[in-house]
């Protein structure tokens, strides 16, 4: 099969797809009885600098203290869209945005706030870990310090409770005040997230967590993820099929800059409403 | 299945290849060599010739401390290492903070438009204006227009503009050099444009723009010319005003008002009398004002070194 006959858009596939269109699947989202908004996206589109369109109205709910995962095959958008979650793309010339991002409970739209304001809510942890050259202390209390928080008996109790919260703490408590940098990648990227966590932001995005870490950090960073649950609302993109399966409590899958589906994870993973998402999540395409 | 040699029509005797590719990197590593004797075997000639030309003065512990004098055997370099020290500090007080300030806005705060595109081609030509022509303005300007007279201060500043293209060069290419991670994760975690650069971008800089402004300052100890043309004496029998004096409120900016002499102008006019006795002193001038040079420099790499071993 060659990439001519494939289909362009989600339309097009989805009429293909004699079981429901995404569209509908859209329309009845499937959540919880008592999970709460915490964000809305609405027929969400962006534009890089160059005028390359690479979101192409999306919709989706991110449930409250829930793990949402992002899925797709590569190039599909993903990442493009976690990092309209905390505005990152306007570190760069020319992007645009339309549709919204709705916040609960405040109704406020992300896009239309100020970045700089919208990253002090939304915290983020890269796919590749990127500590500070200082010390591990001073990166855990990095995101205090932005804020103006300086009292030193303030800065240790956070610096404790976040590292235990992602699962750091016991390594290196003994060397707070070594370089972060003499950490292995998969310390280093616990460390980013309990910098991440130690700010309490509203919404943790996390950008292919796991994918610069060998099979034992990423089984660590999953754990601490799964303690996330019922704690903090995760959005995190990833590659690997198994992990969004065993961490996430609901999935979008995105293709070519659209989102095909939303449902749970257990849903998703076993009764995909779509052809083209069975494709994907089963391994015969992507 | 298909083998290379197929491909290609015949076969590949790899042995000979490497030999072959082997014998092309024996030959520019001998060539490499042979250039950097060349260098260093130069360099090295001048360095010793001036030491032995001017080992009588330099042997003799007065040199250091004696002032400029008419009878050779007693001419020392007192107030030109004095004067080229004092004009340095102010030099260095002057195009640090501008240079850096200057590559910062440039490289993190301009926007990218013709305007921007103009003054980074500009500052880049400014690096390669002949010292001479900043002489030039700074008498017009420092000088003439402005009416102050050949003092520390005035040496300083047309220094300090001559070595300012070097220093926002570095600074830029040593931001630049800062990964786009450390500035995504700073940016990630809400800190502002200034929080970023000040708590995170500047201080992972630091090595390089401070390596930039040594290689500044050194080139800019060994200029003669745009201090000549400002009219600097090379006869200077006294010191400076202390910068630090015994009584309050202890620190004192006199000396910047002072007429001055540094190493090269007392080097040159040494040079520029028929005694013999005085090349000595010149020679042994310059033997001085290399070592200065090549500290400033060891200086450099020793920041770089401590800072990447950290």
């Amino acid at each position: 099969m060659t990439a001519m006959n494939q289909p362009k858009t989600t339309n097009e596939f989805a009429q293909k797809d004699a079981r429901q269109t995404p569209r509908e699947a859209l329309d009845h989202w499937y959540l919880e009885p008592d999970a709460a908004l915490r964000a809305r996206v609405s027929n969400l589109k962006f534009w890089y600098g160059n005028g390359t369109q690479a979101i192409d109205d999306v919709s989706f709910p991110l449930v409250e203290k829930k793990v949402t995962a992002l899925i797709g095959p590569s190039g599909c958008g993903k990442s493009t869209l976690l990092r309209c979650f905390n505005r990152m793309h306007d570190l760069y010339h020319g992007v645009k945005y339309s549709g919204s991002i709705e916040l609960f409970p405040e109704n406020e739209n992300l896009i239309d706030l100020d970045p700089n304001v919208v990253r002090m809510r939304v915290g983020m942890v890269f796919q590749k870990p990127n500590p500070f050259p200082k010390s591990i202390y001073e990166n855990v209390v990095a995101g205090l310090r932005i804020r103006g928080i300086s009292k030193r008996s303030q800065l240790d109790e956070i610096a404790e409770t976040s590292l235990t919260q992602a699962a750091i703490w016991d390594e290196v408590k003994d060397r707070l005040h070594q370089p972060a940098l003499s950490l292995s990648g998969g310390q280093q990227q616990r460390l980013c997230i309990a910098r991440a966590l130690a700010v309490q932001p509203e919404i943790l995005l996390l950008d292919e967590p796991t994918s610069a870490l060998d099979p034992i950090a990423t089984a660590k960073v999953e754990d601490l993820i799964n303690d996330l649950d019922g704690k903090v609302t995760v959005l995190i993109v990833t590659h690997n099929m198994q992990q969004a399966a065993r961490i996430s409590h609901y999935a979008a899958y995105m293709y070519l800059g659209k989102l095909v589906e939303y449902n749970e994870t257990s849903e998703m993973f076993t009764r995909p409403m779509c052809q083209r998402t069975e494709d994907y999540i089963t391994g015969r395409f992507g | 299945m298909q083998s290379i040699a197929d491909n290609v029509g015949g076969a590949i005797s790899y042995a000979s290849l490497a030999r072959k590719n082997r014998s092309k990197d024996i030959a520019i590593a001998s060539l490499g060599i042979f250039v950097l004797f060349i260098a260093i075997a130069t360099l090295l000639a001048l360095f010793i010739d001036l030491a032995i030309t001017g080992y009588p003065r330099l042997a003799d512990p007065e040199f250091y401390t004696s002032f400029p004098s008419r009878k050779p055997l007693q001419a020392g370099i007192l107030s030109a290492w004095v004067g080229t020290i004092m004009v340095m500090v102010v030099t260095a007080c002057l195009s640090v903070p501008l240079g850096v300030a200057a590559g910062l806005y440039l490289e993190e705060y301009a926007s990218k438009n013709w305007f921007t595109d103009l003054i980074e081609i500009n500052v880049s030509n400014l690096a390669g204006v002949p010292s001479i022509v900043y002489g030039l303005l700074a008498l017009g300007l420092f000088i003439y227009t402005f009416g102050m007279s050949e003092t520390v201060l005035v040496a300083g500043m047309v220094l300090a503009l001559l070595i300012l293209p070097i220093i926002i060069v570095s600074t830029r290419e040593s931001i630049r050099s800062i990964p786009s991670e450390l500035r995504e994760a700073a940016y990630g975690l809400g800190a502002t444009q200034w929080q970023t650069m000040a708590l995170y971008i500047v201080p992972a800089a630091k090595p390089g723009i401070i390596t930039g402004a040594i290689v500044g300052l050194s080139r800019a100890i060994g200029e003669t010319a745009p201090i000549i043309t400002i009219g600097a004496l090379s006869f200077i029998a006294f010191l400076p005003e202390s910068p630090i004096s015994s009584d309050a409120p202890f620190i004192n900016f006199g000396w910047l008002t002072s007429p001055f002499t540094v190493m090269p102008i007392q080097m040159f006019s040494w040079l520029s009398r028929p005694q013999a006795d005085f090349h000595i002193s010149a020679a042994a001038a310059g033997v001085v004002l290399i070592v200065m040079t090549l500290m400033m420099n060891a200086l450099a790499i020793y920041i770089r070194y401590r800072a990447r071993s950290r």
